[in-house]
């Protein structure tokens, strides 16, 4: 345990070290929020109640969006992306020697990250939007708890995701392909574009249902108390679901992996 | 100017070619293009099944101008894109590589590892365009203005890849910026500019006239009137301001070369 | 006139929190067409900087260059056509190429005339042995095939001057070997003047007839490589391993500087030959084994810079 917690202290050190780029990337979040608030704020100029809510909880839904975008890393990076470059260079071929897991040393390196992410690119977007815009923040302690619970679910089943697509890498020559699918799919589904709740009829069901809606909507509507008590347990439940089929499918993945890996020589 | 075109060309030819080796990861990433884009405009076409219009357009009129915009981004990203990689190649040593060789520095460097696939970008906004051009009233001077403001919005995309790499010449680590900037002015083009404050939407014409890209021209050939009450000219503006940053662009770019050239590396 | 002119070439650095740092001060040389010239110098004494302005990357701070007649600042890619650059750590090749692929933008790059560039092809491929390589990817070359593909790309436009800039750095010996009697071949029959900088001495004694020593960033010395041992009074180091201890060595011609229980060093003057010193010791002593040490050019340098 205490050495997990290393890794993940090593890799937040790792990122804190990029301050130029990360206030850049806070410059850009800022931007695409504004821009983002506008257009969803027109729209509920339009239609005052779509999809459940109301204007104020659109501005803050985009907020949380850029929020999240880093700290799920939904474009892809991460440790994931460390992997598939092991993978392409052979260095992997080492991590199925070491004394912990893989799967249990890249999700730490990845909490890591995030945690530095959600506290840079997380926190200070969500500030100035809170300057430039009327936000609505959570009711009370008990929602911090569930939105906070559900941050870390997002992240583990982005982590799941991002390690999946990185693992392509054992079998195919070139994931660039895997990658930008990964990422089309991440960035609709998850709600960044356009939030869930405005899909309309069986689609927006469906979108709920997948995977991705844990990464921006499941926080969102907790932290906008739209879902409260049974509701919210069912949102947490969806998503804890999905984060144990999908890491258990990158264990089994990673142990055919390690077959390929370890018996032919990588 | 054609003389670098044409050493463009050639460059170019070869990466496509070397591109043929992989043919499942390119058709891969082909396709990958055509989707990455266009989930944006089914995220617009999904507003309008809450609202019938948009800051006064409706999905038609917005697609005009998502699809103008796309195709004048898309083409000077797959022309001009990899200017991107300024930092990446000067930290390589591929820059002063390419002060060596007798073809202008630009045309290299935007020339560098060209990729057509991006080309289903392309493609993708297109579609959008054409469908939405079947809902115009044209006219010989719609059709015009039209052109015109692809064209110019195409140079005004490819002066802001240009002049906003040119941060990489004095800082690699802020090169992030740039996005807010390109990317950035790819989105806020994709919507009416009337569901922006009036602020933003003066500071988009004097300061950084992204509003020349395809507003001012849609309000022509879309028949809407000018929010901001400017005369009927400011539509036809787009190839002037084009030019304009045209200009500076270049103008940034030989600073920043020349800066480099006096510090090093 | 001289092909290369350097005149009080001076090239300052401004460093963020320290005194401006003179990398080149008051540089001056000259180079005719056709020399062979070697460049060296400790580290940090200036010579990527030199090579740097003379290939137009960098701007000087003051003083003048004429390289071909052209101002390499002003005139970058006219003068472009005229040379070819190898820097001994970075590749000048694309990394996800194929080497003909790179050979082949190579001739677009630099429009040579399609049958000369096949004929110098053709004529390098064989020279350097890259028969094998020309489909593979560049990244996937040793660094020994690299080089010489760099090299190869690097005269494929027929260029008057050839600049290296370590290139035998990291290569085994039997590489070293093959790439100096390439140059050699080079500048013999094309004339391609070769300015080279390197830290291998023995680049500089199979290669260049001059050298040119820089450090701290002026000219230190200029003239043959023999004339370098004289002036800088550097040595030779017979290292002798005797069968038994015993007090120094006496032989003439060479003194002895150490003293380590059988093995003893003894030096003597660079330019003279090791034979009549090897053949005294052995002559007069129990000798199981000994070698020569060349002299180390940072000690060269460093003697004659502390004159």
């Amino acid at each position: 345990m205490t050495l997990h917690l290393a890794i993940a202290r090593r890799s937040f050190r790792r990122y804190s070290t990029y301050t130029a780029a990360t206030l850049a990337g806070i410059f850009t979040n800022c931007v695409f929020g504004v821009i983002n608030a506008l257009v969803l704020m027109a729209v509920w100029k339009q239609n005052p109640d779509a999809g459940g809510y109301d204007v104020q909880d659109a501005v803050t839904y985009v907020w949380l969006g850029q929020a999240m975008l880093m700290t799920i890393a939904l474009f892809g990076g991460g440790a994931p992306s460390d992997l598939a470059t092991r993978i392409r260079t052979g260095d992997v071929a080492m991590d199925f020697y070491r004394p912990v897991g893989i799967l249990g040393w890249y999700l730490a390196a990845d909490v890591g990250r995030a945690a530095f992410h959600l506290v840079s690119r997380g926190l200070v977007p969500t500030l100035v939007g809170a300057v430039l815009f009327d936000l609505t923040f959570p009711s009370g302690p008990l929602v911090w708890l569930a939105f906070t619970v559900s941050v870390v679910l997002a992240l583990f089943v982005s982590f799941a995701i991002r390690f999946l697509v990185a693992m392509t890498a054992f079998w195919v020559l070139d994931d660039q392909g895997t990658q930008v699918l990964a990422t089309t799919a991440a960035l609709f589904f998850s709600g960044l574009t356009v939030p869930l709740v405005l899909f309309p009829g069986w689609f927006g069901t469906l979108a709920r249902a997948l995977p991705w809606a844990s990464y921006i909507q499941a926080p969102a509507d907790l932290w906008l108390g739209h879902e409260q008590g049974w509701a919210a347990l069912a949102v947490l439940g969806l998503q804890l679901l999905w984060a144990v089929v999908l890491l258990a499918a990158c264990a089994l993945l990673l142990r055919v992996a390690e077959r390929k890996v370890v018996v032919q020589g990588g | 100017m054609i003389e670098g075109a044409v050493r463009y060309a050639q460059i170019a030819r070869l990466w496509v070619r070397a591109s043929r080796a992989y043919p499942v990861s390119w058709a891969l990433l082909v396709v990958g293009g055509f989707l990455i884009t266009g989930i944006d405009f089914v995220g617009i076409w999904i507003l309008f099944q809450n609202v019938t219009d948009l800051g006064g357009f409706d999905l038609h009129e917005v697609a005009f101008l998502y699809g103008t915009s796309g195709v004048a981004f898309a083409i000077a990203d797959l022309f001009v894109g990899r200017i991107e990689r300024l930092g990446q190649m000067i930290r390589l040593g591929r820059f002063d590589q390419m002060l060596v060789r007798p073809v202008p520095l630009l045309v290299q460097v935007c020339a560098d590892e060209f990729a057509l696939r991006r080309f289903s970008r392309i493609a993708q906004a297109a579609l959008v365009l054409g469908w939405a051009c079947t809902f115009v009233d044209w006219s010989t001077s719609r059709v015009l203005l039209t052109v015109l403001t692809v064209v110019a919005a195409t140079v005004i995309f490819v002066a802001l890849f240009v002049g906003m790499a040119c941060i990489q010449f004095w800082t690699i680590d802020s090169a992030e910026v740039a996005n807010a900037f390109t990317y950035g002015g790819n989105a806020v083009t994709s919507y009416p500019l009337t569901i922006f404050p009036s602020e933003v939407l003066k500071v988009m014409t004097f300061v950084l006239p992204l509003a020349f890209v395809n507003w001012y021209p849609s309000l022509y050939v879309l028949g809407h009137e000018d929010p901001l009450g400017y005369p009927d000219w400011t539509q036809w503006l787009s190839p002037v301001v084009a030019a304009l940053l045209a200009v500076v662009a270049l103008l940034v770019w030989r600073v920043g070369v020349r800066s480099y050239r006096s510090t090093g590396s | 006139m001289a092909l290369i002119e350097v005149a009080g070439l001076t090239r300052t650095f401004k460093v963020r929190g320290r005194p401006p740092v003179e990398a080149v001060k008051d540089l001056t040389f000259a180079v005719d067409p056709g020399e062979m010239v070697g460049y060296i110098g400790p580290n940090g004494a200036g010579k990527s900087t030199t090579i740097k302005m003379l290939t137009g990357i960098l701007v000087p701070t003051s003083g003048s260059i004429r390289v071909a007649g052209v101002d390499p600042s002003r005139r970058r890619t006219q003068l472009a056509r005229r040379i070819g650059v190898v820097f001994g750590q970075r590749t000048t090749l694309w990394w996800d190429l194929p080497l003909r692929d790179s050979f082949e933008l190579l001739q677009k790059i630099y429009r040579t005339d399609p049958a000369r560039h096949r004929a110098n092809l053709a004529e390098f491929v064989e020279l350097l042995g890259l028969g094998d390589l020309l489909l593979t990817p560049v990244r996937q070359l040793s660094l020994g095939q690299r080089m010489r593909g760099d090299i190869a790309a690097a005269l494929l436009h027929d260029p008057e001057i050839l600049y290296l800039d370590e290139p035998t750095i990291g290569l085994d010996v039997v590489s070293k070997g093959r790439l100096r009697d390439f140059l050699r071949t080079l500048n013999a029959e094309r004339g391609t003047t070769l300015l080279l900088t390197t830290h291998d001495l023995q680049d500089i004694e199979a290669l260049c007839r001059r050298v040119l020593v820089i450090d701290h960033g002026t000219t230190v010395y200029d003239g043959t490589l023999a004339g370098l041992h004289r002036q800088g009074g550097s040595t030779r180091t017979l290292v002798v391993d005797l069968v038994d201890e015993g007090p120094a060595i006496e032989v003439p011609g060479a003194t002895v500087r150490r003293v380590e229980g059988p093995r003893q060093w003894l030096s003597f003057p660079a330019d003279a030959s090791a034979a009549p010193v090897v053949s005294a010791v052995v002559g007069a002593y129990d000798v199981a084994d000994l070698s020569v040490q060349e002299p180390d050019i940072e000690d060269v340098i460093r003697e004659l810079y502390l004159r």
